[in-house]
């Protein structure tokens, strides 16, 4: 059995399994706190730092980010403190100062009231990715193919294909394109191809045998195959027309 | 090589046996082969000993060593002359016929080798009467001198791994920690927690496999004191982790060296092949049942692998990442197992410890940071080098006593403690003592032990930059504050230095830094806005100077700077025209001034470093 404890969120008591992260617990209870870096299905890994919010314990109140953080006995959690809220609007000037076209930060910038970087135009980036790594973490944890990494440290970090060459390892699954927050992956179906431009990649889609729709790599067909022993034919038909 | 050691009697004899062996009435020369000596030649020094006292047929009535590193850095190579604790500076190859000649066959002292003090000008010949050393307590560093490092017997020799055997068979694992406990020992990576407090947590900690790991990714600019012990006193080290695993139930540990340490690598798997070999590694340590397989792991450059958790990362194969403490390292870290990490200093006290007592060590420094740290003392200061000084004592005393004061006669200016996350301190904190807690109330931190002096001629504009441009490139990169802060903070900066700084750059900076400290994943971004902050805080008029004056009172920042020559003190000796870089000053005679092309000035200084007459003006 797992234990169960009580804490507190913005004035509310509620209880949960102890060792849970608080953001789980707030969204159970419809409390909400912005996310840029976390997914349901992946393990969280606390980079973009949106989701900070404050902790009291004893006599002790810090900032922590809430992806992370397990819930124990008797914590206070605010979730829009002044503190917090001004950390987050500095965290979305950063961003925004990396991103400063993306649309996605841009807006949530402006819900905080930033409608333009703090600091001078001339260093204004035109980023995209915020390095937030889910798209390495998707293909390492959910596909299991860890087809790309994060190189480099520092401001020269990024997601990429090895030595910067076609991502030898992908199977055009596209896993990294959907858990992207900020539409950084290029994907794209044209001609009976996928491209995955960040990577490097292009691959053939299969054609259903019925109704004739292109409807996922082959590459990737053959890797679930292979991996769960299916018979050859197993995907000639769409999951449609099956 | 004696063969396997299997009880602690077995030890304590040949400790015996070493110890008269080498006590036997001879005359004893040991030069210094520290990584800082070797580039200035230590390295054919000692090969000439070897050959003259050979040619000499001395080979065996003098007892040479080749050592690890004795500090005084500045005045390498060195040679220590026995009896008399003689110490010899700047020795050449040139001079070793004469030493053996004189002062070891003849008991003279040549006075040329000899340390002359700044102030009286006399020369100083015991090793223990230099300024230098009379006012350190080096019970960590001091037993470099004493032995060749690559030798386990000369450790032997001096009491080496007793404090294992009696912790073997003396004590169990709940003692030695409440020992270490009572000693009041704190990390010395930086951090500073209570060590014993941290082994008995891990000790405590569910799970039957534990790890032990020491922390040899000393990644500081201008530090080396973990470098100076790893390569000098290997054995200390191995021994203090031997003993550590002990306590907390760990039977597997690994040494984190970063790779640019090659010859701390080299002595510390020599000194590991010869613990095991003896049998106070591996299996079976000293017939107590007690097993410890330990393997060196090298470091890839990262500086944020001396972080504890990118560290684990690392060792895990794994990019040098840090994650999140919010479960300490002691309780879930390498592999999700219970680890304890420590500093290669933190282990190096824990022999000494073990053997002295705690109260001994209590005694050493002051309450609450007992002990000595070593610090690697650089930049403006007359003697550079490792210094091992008690807890407590006065940056003043530091700098001005063991440090002999500020090169050339100039000024102080500030020190730079703690790495390039810690802080500047100003002249009017010079008397305040160097621990723990008054480091980080002045906001600064004791980091791994660098202490960078800077004198009148350095920007804290500038300083403050150089760190962060050193942060920006060496974060991993993971967490947006630090990442996207930091640079934000050096582009700032940046713009400070080059003249476009504004008046609410400094509310900005300010704004990033409180960020930073709060909400940045790990100390690396935690602590990265303290140049920053120290700076605005000590030398607040520097920033307004550059701000509202655009002007660099210490003359570096180019975009502020103007060189010109002071036409009445030129001689028109031509030193200048001929080392300026970019053909900016002409030649028009002797005892004709020289002149200088403000166009042509790509503002490097050479002709101001190269003047004797002081007729280059800065402004």
């Amino acid at each position: 059995m797992s234990e169960s404890v009580s804490l507190t969120i913005n004035g509310n008591k509620y209880s949960a399994t102890k060792g849970t992260y608080v953001l789980q617990v707030a969204r159970d209870h419809g409390i909400h706190i912005p996310t840029l870096c976390d997914h349901e299905a992946i393990e969280p890994y606390g980079a973009c730092r949106l989701c900070i919010v404050e902790v009291t314990r004893g006599a002790r109140t810090r900032i922590v980010t809430s992806c992370l953080y397990p819930v124990e006995e008797g914590l206070v959690v605010q979730t829009d403190s002044p503190r917090v809220v001004e950390n987050r609007k500095m965290l979305l000037n950063l961003l925004l100062a990396r991103c400063s076209e993306n649309q996605v930060i841009k807006a949530l910038a402006r819900e905080y009231g930033i409608e333009q970087p703090a600091f001078r135009q001339e260093y204004w980036e035109k980023h995209n990715c915020i390095v937030c790594g889910l798209c390495v973490r998707a293909c390492e944890q959910v596909v299991g193919v860890s087809a790309i990494s994060l190189v480099n440290r520092g401001i020269s970090k990024e997601p990429k294909p090895p030595f910067l060459e076609k991502a030898q390892a992908c199977i055009g699954c596209g896993s990294c394109y959907y858990v992207c927050p900020t539409g950084a992956v290029k994907l794209e179906d044209k001609n009976g191809v996928r491209h995955i431009y960040n990577w490097k990649v292009a691959f053939r889609l299969k054609k259903c045998s019925k109704c004739g729709i292109q409807w996922a790599p082959e590459a990737q067909l053959t890797y679930i195959r292979k991996k769960w022993n299916l018979p050859s034919d197993f995907f000639e038909i769409c999951p449609n027309c099956r | 090589m004696s063969s396997k050691l299997k009880t602690a009697r077995a030890l304590a004899l040949l400790q015996q046996k070493l110890e008269k062996d080498g006590r036997a009435d001879r005359p004893r020369v040991s030069v210094c082969n520290g990584t800082a000596c070797r580039p200035y030649g230590s390295n054919p020094v000692a090969e000439a000993f070897v050959t003259e006292l050979e040619k000499k047929g001395l080979s065996g009535q003098v007892e040479f060593k080749v050592t690890g590193c004795h500090g005084f850095c500045e005045r390498g190579p060195i040679a220590i002359l026995e009896p008399g604790n003689l110490f010899y500076q700047r020795v050449r190859v040139g001079d070793v016929a004469e030493i053996i000649e004189k002062t070891v066959l003849k008991k003279e002292v040549i006075e040329r080798l000899l340390f002359k003090d700044a102030g009286t000008a006399k020369p100083v010949s015991a090793q223990e009467d230099l300024p230098f050393y009379r006012n350190q307590r080096r019970i960590v560093l001091g037993n470099n001198t004493r032995i060749d490092p690559t030798s386990i017997e000369d450790y032997i020799a001096i009491g080496g791994y007793s404090a294992l055997a009696k912790s073997l068979t003396e004590l169990n694992p709940e003692q030695i920690i409440e020992i270490v406990k009572q000693s009041g020992l704190r990390g010395r990576g930086g951090g500073g927690f209570p060590t014993g407090a941290k082994w008995d947590t891990c000790r405590k900690a569910p799970g039957d496999i534990k790890y032990v790991i020491v922390n040899a990714d000393e990644g500081d600019p201008g530090a080396y004191a973990n470098e100076g012990l790893l390569t000098g006193n290997p054995h200390s080290v191995l021994e203090g982790l031997i003993i550590g695993a002990f306590a907390i139930g760990s039977h597997q540990g690994y040494i984190y060296v970063r790779n640019e340490y090659p010859l701390a690598l080299k002595n510390m798997t020599i000194a590991m092949e010869q613990a095991e070999a003896l049998g106070l590694l591996g299996k079976n340590i000293l017939g107590s049942g007690f097993d410890l397989t330990v393997r060196i792991n090298r470091g890839g450059g990262a500086f944020v692998c001396g972080e504890s958790t990118a560290l684990m990362a690392s060792l895990e194969g794994k990019p040098g990442e840090p994650r999140a403490k919010y479960t300490h390292t002691v309780e879930r870290g390498l592999w999700d197992r219970p680890s304890d990490l420590n500093n290669v200093e933190t282990w190096a006290n824990i022999p000494l410890i073990i053997n002295n007592g705690a109260e001994w060590f209590s005694k050493i420094g002051v309450a609450g940071n007992s002990g000595t740290k070593i610090f690697s003392l650089t930049g403006k200061v007359n003697n550079t080098g490792l210094v091992e000084v008690p807890m407590g004592i006065k940056l003043r005393e530091i700098i001005f006593d063991i440090g002999g004061g500020i090169r050339g006669g100039k000024k102080f200016k500030a020190v730079q403690t703690g790495g390039p996350s810690g802080g500047c301190l100003p002249e009017s904190l010079l008397d305040s003592p160097v621990d723990f807690d008054s480091l980080t109330k002045a906001g600064s931190m004791m980091g791994s032990g660098g202490m960078i002096v800077l004198d009148e001629d350095n920007c804290m504009v500038d300083t403050a930059r150089y760190f962060l441009n050193f942060l920006e490139e060496e974060s991993c990169g993971k967490c947006v504050p630090c990442r996207e802060g930091v640079k934000r903070m050096r582009q700032i900066l940046d713009g400070i230095t080059e003249g476009k700084g504004q008046e609410s750059d400094i509310q900005l900076l300010k704004d990033l830094s409180e960020h930073l400290q709060d909400s940045a994943l790990c100390a690396l971004g935690g602590s990265a806005p303290n140049p920053v902050l120290t700076t605005l805080r000590y030398f607040h008029d520097e920033y307004e100077a550059h701000i509202k004056n655009k002007k660099c009172p210490a003359g570096i920042c180019k975009a502020l700077i103007k060189f010109s020559i002071i036409d009445e003190k030129c001689p028109g000796c031509g030193m200048c025209v001929k080392t300026c870089p970019s053909d900016a000053i002409t030649f028009m005679g002797k005892k004709k001034p020289v002149i200088l092309d403000q166009a042509k000035c790509i503002k490097c200084r050479t002709c101001y470093d190269i003047c004797k007459m002081g007729a280059v003006r800065v402004e």
